[in-house]
């Protein structure tokens, strides 16, 4: 399963549209501390968070994480996007909040990790 | 000007903080921080200032120097204290906090109640804001805020599982415009710059986040710097002029 069939299935929003999206998502990884994902998330994971700040761009740079995803309708802040775009991590938004995006994305067979 | 030695707590809650001990008044503040030696303390309330000025009007004459201050908590949920200079307007300051904190429940039932209190340890009030809530300030914007209304910004108990920076975004965002760390009392200072990646032009600080008046003083951080004011702190901070933050 790849960011580009997560994104068009689950009808989310691109926000670095500049971003290649065939890479394949491993796993699934939902937190909104930053130092716990850096303790716990594995690679190639799809990160669920409602933090927007600049950071979570470093964090999955760190962990190489597949892409980062913002729920409830939350947009990444300027610098964060801006910082995306630089370190090519992708972006993407849900208007659903973090336990219905989880249960679609396990429906859909991905897995915690 | 002569440089001593000055001891400083400035991490401390009052009656007004939601988690805050009733028995936090403004003299029993005032009280506790001459038994336990301080020169200098400065009132840090939950995204609130209102109790400062209180507080500086028990202490004066007999001191110790209070500097006004609050405890703010940014969008994601990271706690940065807000130091300013003794005597400072900060109503200004407050109104643009209190545009940007969550609107309280209609039917209210805090942790506690809130207390405003005078200088005689007189309820004058109780705050009806959602003081335990987060700010829309993201932690850049909040310290920006601070540093507008001439405040200096340190990151709370930043070795905190929560509500720290590090907690919540991972590592100290760099350039953010803060002047020290804090640590939690009986954290070493040492083991926490490597363990929190402090860069090596921060300095680390020790206070007692204290919420009953037992806590005061029980963490501290030694300064060198001629007088306990705002502006010899943020040199001290800096180790410049002569000042300096003092090994404990």
């Amino acid at each position: 399963m790849t960011l580009a069939d997560l994104a068009a299935r689950l009808e989310l929003t691109v926000f670095t549209p500049g971003l290649p999206l065939g890479r394949p998502v491993g796993c699934g990884y939902a937190s909104d501390l930053l130092s716990d994902v850096i303790g716990h998330a594995r690679k190639d994971a799809l990160w669920v968070t409602m933090q927007v700040h600049p950071n979570i761009v470093a964090v999955a740079v760190l962990k190489e994480l597949a892409a980062v995803v913002l729920v409830g309708g939350r947009r990444p802040a300027p610098e964060a996007l801006a910082r995306a775009e630089r370190e090519k991590v992708p972006l993407l938004g849900a208007e659903t909040g973090t336990f219905e995006l989880c249960g679609r994305l396990y429906g859909m067979g991905l897995r915690g990790g | 000007m002569e440089l001593r030695r000055l001891r400083a707590d400035l991490h401390i809650h009052t009656c007004l903080s939601p988690c805050g001990e009733l028995a936090m008044s403004p003299r029993a503040v005032v009280e506790a921080a001459r038994a336990a030696g301080l020169d200098l303390i400065a009132v840090t309330d939950h995204n609130t200032t209102e109790n400062a000025a209180a507080v500086a009007r028990a202490a004066a004459g007999a001191g110790p120097a209070v500097l006004p201050g609050i405890e703010l908590t940014t969008a994601e949920e990271a706690h940065i204290l807000g130091l300013f200079e003794a005597g400072a307007d900060l109503a200004p300051f407050q109104a643009e906090v209190f545009l940007r904190l969550p609107q309280a429940p209609s039917k209210r039932k805090f942790i506690k109640d809130q207390v405003l209190a005078d200088a005689e340890d007189r309820v004058v009030g109780f705050s009806p804001r959602c003081l335990f809530g987060a700010t829309e300030l993201a932690a850049r914007e909040a310290v920006d805020l601070i540093r507008a209304f001439g405040g200096l910004a340190v990151a709370s108990h930043i070795d905190r599982e929560a509500f720290s920076l590090v907690s919540q975004l991972g590592f100290i965002p760099p350039g953010l415009g803060i002047e020290a760390v804090e640590v939690s009392p009986r954290a070493d200072a040492a083991a926490a710059r490597e363990a929190f990646g402090v860069a090596a032009d921060l300095a680390i600080v020790r206070f007692s986040d204290a919420h009953r008046p037992e806590e005061i003083g029980a963490a501290a951080t030694d300064f060198l710097m001629a007088a306990p004011t705002l502006a010899e702190l943020r040199l001290a901070l800096a180790g410049r002029a002569g000042r300096k933050v003092l090994p404990p």
